[in-house]
């Protein structure tokens, strides 16, 4: 079942670029978290004509709940294209939500080496955090119901849109 | 002691026999079949409405594990557990500790036995001291001691010359040798079937030309000899064969089949269950449809339960490692009617393998029901359904590769003697 | 009778433990492949390790010895952060005292997580499997002549690497496929990977009776059976067989069976070599092509840290 009461995902990047573009140098590293993460790094990339191409990051090894969950999903490899060692880096996620995946993600940078600064970007700050993170850009804050789940889409044209599921 | 079972179907193979029909028993032999003798009364009246009354079966292979394996199991046990299955008579084969090659072993084994007042003992004696396969047996001594036949069990015996004097040795009385054909060298540290499994499990084989190789030399010898020879466990549709055309030649020679190569095969050993690691191995599916077809013509004469317990040390091991042998003297019963059943062979046909034919085998008078004749006598429940469980078996072994099975048919009280040594409701 | 059920899956059919490639679903086999593909990537990284298996216990259990394939499961582990003890036991000590389902038993109550198990009896990995609790996963590590799946996943990830397309291949394994559980292990992987040929070559003494029901072809002649092969897979002889009833000499085996450039040049020119190892250079192998341009044997070794890190993972979150 999906709402429609989302905002548009191609608006919300287009705001998500303009919050970041005063930020960013050539230099910055964008580092998207499979899978949503990883398509808006890319377009993040494109929009933001940065130098240096941009990583992707598939945090399964690092999740807080294999316990519970196992190697399900098919893992992705990470693929870093630069050094992270004093790079100014932002990670990038869809729907920032409990924080977890985010710290499984810095977990994860921090074997490849000392970045000199983490910031995060994600599409939408659906709230309901479990850990002290907190999003410097997002394309839209907003108030879900606990049960429910936001997942971003990309269609065959590579256009974007977010999915309310309800339980 | 007078006991009437009445009401029953009567199956006598030997005299091909399948009626409904009274047996009157007095004094440890039948009197009387039909009706009554003149002023009989009985004892005890057995009902055996809806029940098959026939002759106790006659097993020619049933290791009692004694003397040397009481850790196995004892007399006591497995002579409880052939009862249960309605086996009155047994054969045992020499490979004890140490094996039955001098008289006063045979002598107290049959005594123990005897006093345990339940199945008749047949021992199989040595046929080399101490089953090394280099000098012969006093055979006729132990012909005196009570064995009615002699062999070489799963004994290796490579010395073809020696093998030819001891078949001229015993023919010279007319003993029956009974010889496990197997190539030594062939099935040297095999464990299975040369077929598809053990190719896939990466198992170590027992090829079928180490059974046909052995056969042919038993032949052969057979026809220079004349000896009277039983082949033991024949597992392929070649070796069956062979056997089948020495016959036609007048050969002297008889054979058996383990109960478990009519029902199984290599394909039931599925992830390694060393429950169905046996001697001679399982082989393949047209090996067990072409064993199925000898027992029922007749080429194989006798079906047999090769009982071998073995105790868990022994069996939870990788495959390769563990003791051969499954328990199946309790079994033998519903096992060779499923085995009439899915070949369709009428009851009183396909009984006789293990009653008046095995009996035959051991020169003996028993597997029959008729006047005068042992009132050794099996009765059992043709309908009832039970499911094999290891821990419900009466021998001491619990290691059977037929774990779930339902099965049917379930013996309901044996005689011996003419006395009710087993019942159950 | 009734031990059918393949002991691999779990009810709802995901891997439970890894006994032998025979009889795993095709989609099980790629989900280890794809991982280990991940895997890849961590063990070039500054850090080698991930944090996945974080205080688990595995217990390297060899009741053979082999110190490579015991070294590759050790450093895997230790790349998934997990605890690992080692453990070489003397068969010979088994035998006498402690029944090796007692040794189990006993490592099982010190609370193992999984268990890695090399055995020289076919099936000793499945009768372990048998008797460890629900919690308890079991790796195969080579049993007997039966199945060494973790060397098996390796190569077919060594050629989906160079290779990339397996429906395209044309495979030869040759050597002694009789004894070897690395043939048996290669051959399911790459049937059920759905590679269109793959042949069997050696002297009738090494190659089983009914090899072809495992769907493979069988030659005895190299220049046949390697003509136009695209990967071609070397066994190791073992030193006991090389002389005696299977084999006259080991000079007479590498003569007809050993590689050579010669032979190898009867394969397609791009065709890769892969030999599980130890080599016995000159009697399976010539050594110009072991270390030749063609040969992928030390990519091989570097791929199985991260096939062994991906089928404990997936195990310990199943």
């Amino acid at each position: 079942m999906s709402t429609p009461t989302l905002a548009e995902a191609e608006t919300l990047l287009a705001e998500l670029t303009a919050k970041m573009r005063p930020h960013v140098t050539p230099q910055t590293g964008l580092i998207g978290i499979v899978t949503g993460g990883a398509w808006l790094a890319e377009r993040l990339h494109s929009n933001l004509g940065l130098a240096v191409p941009f990583g992707t990051l598939d945090v399964s090894f690092y999740r807080d709940d294999f316990q519970r969950k196992g190697l399900k999903r098919k893992v992705k490899p990470s693929a870093i294209p630069f050094d992270v060692e004093g790079r100014d880096l932002i990670l990038v996620d869809d729907v920032l939500y409990t924080g977890r995946t985010i710290r499984a993600a810095m977990n994860e940078l921090f074997d490849y080496g000392r970045p000199a600064r983490i910031r995060l970007a994600a599409l939408v700050d659906r709230g309901g955090r479990e850990l002290p993170i907190t999003a410097q850009f997002a394309g839209a804050i907003i108030t879900v119901d606990a049960h429910d789940s936001i997942e971003l889409t990309r269609d065959a044209s590579g256009k974007l849109s977010l999915v309310m599921q309800k339980p | 002691m007078k006991i009437h079972i009445k009401n029953g179907r009567l199956i006598d193979p030997a005299s091909d026999t399948d009626a409904q029909s009274d047996v009157y028993i007095a004094a440890g032999k039948i009197v009387a079949i039909g009706a009554a003798p003149d002023g009989y009364t009985a004892n005890r009246t057995i009902d055996a409405s809806g029940l098959v009354v026939c002759p106790g079966l006659v097993d020619l292979s049933v290791r009692l594990r004694e003397p040397g394996f009481e850790y196995l199991a004892t007399l006591e046990s497995e002579m409880n557990a052939a009862v249960a299955g309605g086996v009155t008579s047994l054969a045992c084969p020499p490979d004890t500790d140490p094996p039955l090659d001098e008289p006063a072993l045979v002598e107290m084994l049959k005594f123990r036995a005897k006093n345990l007042n339940q199945a008749h003992v047949y021992p199989i004696g040595a046929l080399t001291v101490g089953l090394k396969g280099t000098h012969l047996t006093e055979m006729a001594e132990l012909s005196d001691a009570g064995c009615v036949a002699f062999s070489h069990a799963d004994a290796k015996l490579t010395d073809t010359q020696l093998l030819f004097r001891a078949l001229q040795y015993a023919a010279t009385f007319d003993f029956p040798v009974w010889l496990r054909p197997q190539d030594a060298g062939l099935a040297r540290g095999g464990v299975a079937h040369d077929g598809q499994v053990a190719t896939r499990l990466g198992l170590a084989v027992i090829p079928v030309c180490a059974e046909t190789v052995a056969l042919s030399m038993i032949l052969l010898l057979a026809r220079e000899t004349g000896a009277r020879i039983h082949l033991c466990r024949i597992s392929s549709a070649e070796g069956v064969d062979m056997v089948r055309r020495a016959k036609k030649e007048g050969l002297r020679v008889s054979c058996d089949v383990a109960i478990h190569h009519a029902h199984l095969s290599e394909m039931d050993i599925g992830y390694f269950d060393s429950n169905c690691n046996l001697t001679p191995p399982l082989r393949s599916q047209r090996d067990r449809d072409a064993l199925r077809a000898a027992l029922a013509d007749g080429t194989v004469n006798a079906l047999c339960s090769d009982h071998t317990p073995v105790d868990d040390d022994a069996k939870q091991l990788p495959f390769g490692e563990a003791e051969t042998g499954a328990t199946a003297v309790e079994l033998l019963l519903p096992l060779t009617l499923r085995w009439m059943e899915e070949s369709r062979l009428p009851m009183s046909r396909g009984l006789a393998r293990v009653t008046c034919e095995p009996a035959h085998l051991l020169g003996i008078s028993a597997g029959r029901i008729a006047e005068d004749a042992n009132a050794d006598i099996c009765i059992f429940d043709p309908a009832r359904h039970w499911k094999i469980c290891p821990d419900t078996l009466k021998s001491q072994g619990k290691n059977t590769p037929y774990t779930g099975l339902e099965v049917k048919g379930k013996v309901r009280y044996t005689l011996i003697d003419g006395q009710v040594v087993y019942e159950s409701a | 009778m009734f031990l059918n059920k393949n002991p691999q899956l779990n009810k709802n059919g995901e891997l439970h433990h890894l006994l032998s490639i025979d009889g795993l679903p095709l989609e099980i086999l790629n989900q280890i492949l794809d991982t280990a593909e991940s895997f890849v990537g961590v063990t070039q990284r500054e850090v080698k390790k991930v944090p996945l298996l974080r205080g688990k216990a595995i217990f390297n259990l060899f009741f053979e010895p082999s110190t490579r394939t015991r070294t590759t499961f050790e450093i895997a582990a230790k790349r998934l952060s997990a605890d690992v003890i080692n453990l070489a036991i003397n068969v010979s000590s088994t035998s006498k005292g402690e029944s090796m389902l007692d040794t189990v038993a006993n490592l099982a109550a010190m609370q193992a997580d999984m268990f890695v198990v090399r055995h020289s009896e076919s099936g000793a990995p499945y009768l372990i499997a048998r008797h460890v609790g629900e919690d308890i996963h079991v790796v195969n590590a080579g049993d007997g002549r039966h199945a060494h799946p973790t060397q098996g996943l390796l190569d077919v990830f060594t050629v989906r690497h160079y290779k990339k397309d397996f429906t395209q291949l044309r495979v030869a394994i040759v050597g002694d496929v009789l004894h070897s559980r690395v043939a048996r292990s290669q051959i399911h992987a790459l049937t059920t990977l759905g590679v269109p040929e793959v042949r069997v070559i050696g002297p009738k003494t090494l190659i089983p009776g009914n090899v072809e029901s495992l769907g493979v072809h069988v030659y005895h002649d190299m220049a046949k059976g390697l003509k136009d092969v695209d990967v071609i897979m070397m066994l190791r002889l073992q030193n006991e067989r090389m002389q005696g009833s299977f084999l006259p000499s080991p000079q007479e085996f590498f003569k007809f069976y050993g590689l050579t450039a010669d032979k190898l040049a009867l394969a397609k020119p791009d065709a890769i070599v892969l030999h599980p190892g130890p080599m016995n250079r000159g009697v399976e192998i010539d050594s110009g092509v072991a270390d030749g341009k063609q040969s992928v044997i030390l990519p091989q070794v570097t791929f199985g840290i991260s096939i062994r890190m991906a089928v404990m993972s997936i195990l310990a979150g199943n």
